[in-house]
């Protein structure tokens, strides 16, 4: 296959990437664009492995058999609740990808450049390296929190905006370095303390977020990994890995935004760590809720529900650890069945990652078309009987709205409060990542239904059949 | 232990307390159950039901007594003809029902002399968790809708207003005074008849709530504040009271029918409406006086009758619950039963009188022969009087950013310029290609996002994950080039891409399938 054969490939990939992502608007068009990004896959890696500058074609074919049933075993075996952390893997993995070929690019000696050509290729394969080595050391530090391995807990090193600042100072100072040795053996030491410094400075960003702000961490990696196959298209001279991970990269960073903007968070500051700390002090001197919490018994959830004509259900992480989705859709069938309007408010930032409970609805087949967004909903919550909040906290927390002390104050949440009755399934008292009480409990149409919410929601969904 | 329900003694009580489904709760509590022969009878509800409950059924009142460590009454007991219930009451036993310990001393002392343990279920405090035991306010709201139903049924017009073709009904003005339990459920029901509706209470915040039921609230014009300890009303100055009469006044010369509900604690009922007032309504107009038993609010209440003066029928029996007695047993003994759960905590079939519980130690007014009424005052109101919201609070100003926010955007595009400017003016040729190639698509990756529904933000996510292993075409470049080294680095990233390139569209593409509209 000739050069010009090859490039045109690589625009028919471009586009089928971008009819990729454009397909994911609707969820009826989205199975074809998963197809589409298939196809400009296939394309793309076809035509280079045709192309001029593949000549050896056993070990292409060896490794990507390899991977390709690891990869196909390991999404045929995933569990709908642990997608974030599969995700996060699959991240690191990228990341990891990048810097070997940073490394190899480096050490390629077909390819000669003199000047600034040279400068610039050096510059392209430092940054290349650094963003995969950054993304792969906190995509395994963001997959260990996900999948519960390493604490969810921030953990904050005293100075560590300094550390951060200190670590920065060195990188750009290896850059220095590096560009300036003449013979290859002192820039391959360069590269790697740089290395070093990046994936210390990964471990340290991610340890330092709050579990809560795990949705905002796992795209921003998304995101990383895109920087990450741009930068490597620049030291290849490649324009397809450029627009694709430049497309990546760009998704990441709006969907962080999203994320952001969801939890009225100033992007730095997330990045920037500690969240939830600092939180649990701040509340406890004057916010603080007084009252009784009132219980309920699944029978009595069971019987107020039948008594409902509308209900909102809000499904948050505690939802996924339980592995109540399936009951949840369950209870739904059941009461639509007897004419009740059920629907799901989900908010953006509910759940580990973005999107997070829309699949595991879908998963329980829960039709998408009863499944609303917060802005969607937020304002039928006074017409709403009945608002059932499973294993969520703080995206429901009126603190937000009421208490302008609150760390979470100005943060949107879901306004389930002002149901006629609503009902929190949690398993105890204790407050949401972001460590703040939460007066919900303590309103006078609030009951609480303690205990496992795949346990509690069995035995109301047997009342529900009963009655 | 075991739980006896006698036969209400009382003249004209037709209530019990229990009922068969209750009494199953409570036999799964632990309990054994026993009621006297024909207790639930004027209830509605026959001894074979009882039986088929699981409740045993003795022949008589003695041997009830006798055998049941706990008695549940709906009246407090009394010296009936025939029959002393204080004599029949087991020395040490537990007593739970209505009592008002504040007018009945005697029967108190009587009660503390069979060294008895008495639950009064009209002292149980007004706090939130006591709520599911506020028996009074389970009998408040039927007496409330029961009055309505006796005001109808005094009443020689609809309620609602109609156009016929024998010609127009206006609909009957309802006015409701005091906006407590009862005030409300006659609201309700007077609504739901296709009345219209208007309501006062000396406390201002429960204008919402009379708004919320579909009522006018008709506020007195006086500046005073009417909220008494635990969500009470309390007694008024003159001031207030002239204003409040005037208002009354007006009311009842347009209303057709007048409920009144005002109550203060411990006190005769406040004498709102006048012989004048009563003689200035429409001929056939109805009053129904729901403070009958504590004096009445209007003058010419006889208590337990039903009178007619000036042309207006005063309707001023006492005993409403008891005339809807299935329903106000039911709800009488559900308040029962959530106030014995409490003092049965273990399920055991076992009651603890743990005089550390708030709720259990205002109920409790004679404990092991001692008088223990009346209780401290309760923690926390039901209302905390004069605590304004802390909505008032106004949010802190945003801080002044360093840049006005009009300029923001241009300082950014500036800044912006001037480093592509730089960058221009540096790099070569090749490089400006290939940037402008990705300045490019990161605006196209930006239009295309947005456009993302947010239902479908994991599927997004794990799709440009599969496409960012596009980074495998470095790896290809690579994997050919000169050097075992490069030929391994290059073959270890090609495997890890591929992992990720087959596992990213192969979950999406079963993340997607699951995604389906309802049928």
């Amino acid at each position: 296959m000739s050069e010009g054969l090859v490039t045109v490939s690589y625009i028919a990939s471009t586009i089928l990437f971008i009819l990729s992502l454009g397909g994911l608007s609707n969820p009826e068009t989205s199975r074809r664009g998963n197809y589409y990004g298939i196809a400009g896959m296939a394309i793309a890696v076809l035509a280079t492995v045709l192309g001029p500058k593949v000549t050896s074609v056993v070990p292409v074919i060896i490794a990507m058999l390899i991977g390709g049933s690891i990869g196909l075993t390991a999404a045929k075996r995933v569990q709908m609740t642990q997608m974030p952390e599969l995700v996060a893997l699959m991240h690191s993995l990228v990341g990891l990808a990048a810097v070997l070929i940073g490394f190899a690019s480096y050490l390629d000696s077909s390819v000669h450049f003199t000047g600034v050509e040279k400068t610039i290729h050096e510059v392209e394969i430092y940054i290349g390296i650094l963003i995969g080595a950054v993304t792969f050391s906190g995509s395994v530090i963001a997959f260990g929190k996900l999948s519960g391995k390493i604490s969810g807990k921030p953990l904050l090193l005293p100075g560590r905006h300094m550390i951060n600042l200190v670590g920065l100072l060195a990188v750009i100072w290896f850059c220095n370095l590096f560009l300036n040795v003449e013979s290859g053996g002192a820039g391959m030491l360069f590269l790697i303390v740089m290395t070093a410094i990046a994936l210390a400075f990964g471990v340290h960003m991610v340890m330092a977020i709050g579990g809560a702000d795990m949705p905002v961490v796992v795209s921003m990696l998304n995101s990383y990994s895109g920087w990450a196959a741009s930068a490597t298209g620049f030291m290849l001279s490649n324009d397809l890995l450029i627009v694709t991970g430049a497309l990546v990269g760009s998704s990441g960073a709006i969907l962080s935004y999203i994320m952001c903007r969801a939890m009225n968070r100033n992007f730095f500051s997330v990045i920037a760590g500690g969240f939830g700390t600092s939180g649990g002090t701040v509340v406890a001197t004057d916010g603080q809720p007084q009252g009784e919490v009132q219980p309920i018994s699944a029978e009595e959830t069971a019987e107020l529900m039948r008594n409902a004509s509308r209900i909102i259900i809000v499904p948050g992480y505690g939802m996924a650890v339980a592995q109540a989705q399936h009951t949840v859709f369950e209870i739904t069938k059941t009461l639509r069945d007897r004419g009740i309007d059920v629907h799901f408010a989900i908010h953006p930032v509910a759940g580990r990652m973005p999107g997070h409970m829309n699949v595991l609805l879908a998963e329980a087949k829960v039709p998408y078309d009863i499944v609303a967004e917060m802005e969607e909903i937020n304002e039928d919550f006074p017409e709403t009987d009945l608002a059932m909040v499973i294993g969520a906290n703080d995206i429901v927390n009126p603190a937000a709205q009421e208490d302008p002390n609150s760390p979470i104050a100005g943060m949107p949440v879901l306004e389930v409060w002002k149901a006629k009755t609503s009902i929190v399934m949690k398993r105890s008292m204790a407050s949401g990542y972001a460590g703040v009480d939460n007066p919900l409990f303590y309103k006078e149409n609030n009951r609480m239904l303690f205990g496992d919410a795949k346990k509690m929601l069995d035995e109301v969904l047997t009342a529900l059949r009963a009655g | 232990m075991r739980i006896g329900i006698p036969k209400e003694l009382h003249a004209g009580e037709k209530r019990v307390a229990t009922t068969p489904d209750v009494a199953a709760r409570l036999i799964k509590l632990g309990f054994d159950v026993a009621i006297e022969q024909g207790a639930g009878a004027s209830a509605d509800l026959a001894d074979d039901v009882f039986r088929a409950a699981g409740v045993e059924v003795l022949p008589d009142a003695a041997s009830l007594w006798a055998q049941s460590d706990i008695v549940l009454k709906v009246r407090g007991p009394a010296q009936h003809p025939g029959a002393d219930e204080f004599a029949l009451m087991r020395e040490g036993g537990t007593l739970i029902s209505f009592l008002w310990p504040a007018q009945n001393p005697a029967a108190m002392e009587q009660l503390a002399a069979r060294k008895a343990t008495v639950l009064a279920m009209d002292s149980v405090p007004r706090i939130s968790r006591a709520q599911k035991a506020d028996a009074l306010s389970s009998m408040a709201n039927i007496a409330g809708y029961r009055a309505v139903i006796e005001a109808a049924q005094n009443f020689g017009r609809f309620f609602t207003g109609q156009v016929t073709a024998a010609g127009k009904v206006p609909p009957a003005k309802v006015f409701v005074i005091g906006a407590g339990v009862a005030g409300l459920a006659a609201i309700g029901a007077a609504n739901g008849l296709g009345a219209i509706v208007r309501a006062t209470d000396t406390r201002p915040e429960v204008g919402d709530q009379i708004k919320s039921l579909g009522a006018e609230f008709v506020p007195v014009e006086y500046v005073e504040e009417g909220t008494g300890v635990g969500g009470y009303a309390k007694v008024m100055s003159e001031g207030y009271q002239r204003a409040q009469r005037e208002m009354i006044a007006r009311q009842c010369k347009e209303c057709d029918v007048v409920i009144t509900t005002a109550l203060i604690p411990g006190k005769p009922a406040p004498k709102l409406i006048t012989a004048e007032m009563v003689a200035s309504m429409q001929p056939g107009s109805v009053i129904v006086d729901l403070a009958a038993e504590q004096g009445g609010n209007c003058e010419l209440t006889v208590p337990g009758e039903v009178v007619e003066r000036h042309g207006v029928r005063i309707v001023a029996y006492t005993d409403l619950p008891s005339r809807m007695a299935r329903q106000s047993s039911q709800l009488y003994a559900t308040n029962l039963l959530r106030l014995i759960e409490e003092l049965c905590p273990g399920k055991d079939g076992n009651i603890v009188v743990n005089m550390e519980d708030e709720m259990i130690r205002g109920a409790t007014v004679v404990k092991d022969g001692e008088i223990t009424w009346p209780p401290p005052p309760p923690k926390l109101s039901a209302a905390p009087p004069g605590g304004k919201p802390a909505a008032a609070i106004a949010p802190p100003p945003p801080p002044k950013p360093l840049i006005p926010k009009s300029v923001q955007p241009l300082v950014v595009l500036g800044a912006g310029a001037l480093a592509l400017a730089w960058l221009g003016s540096v790099a070569p040729p090749a490089f400006m290609a290939h940037f402008m190639v990705f300045v490019l698509a990161c605006f196209v990756g930006y239009m295309v996002i947005w456009n993302v529904t947010p239902a479908l933000h994991t599927p997004l996510m794990s799709v440009t994950n599969a496409i960012s292993s596009i980074i495998a075409i470095g790896a290809l470049i690579q994997i050919s080039a000169p050097g075992f080294l490069m030929t391994l680095l290059a073959g270890v990233a090609l495997i890890l891409t591929t992992i990720n390139m087959a596992g990213g569209f192969a979950v999406t593409q079963r993340m997607l399938r699951m995604f389906r509209r309802s049928e």
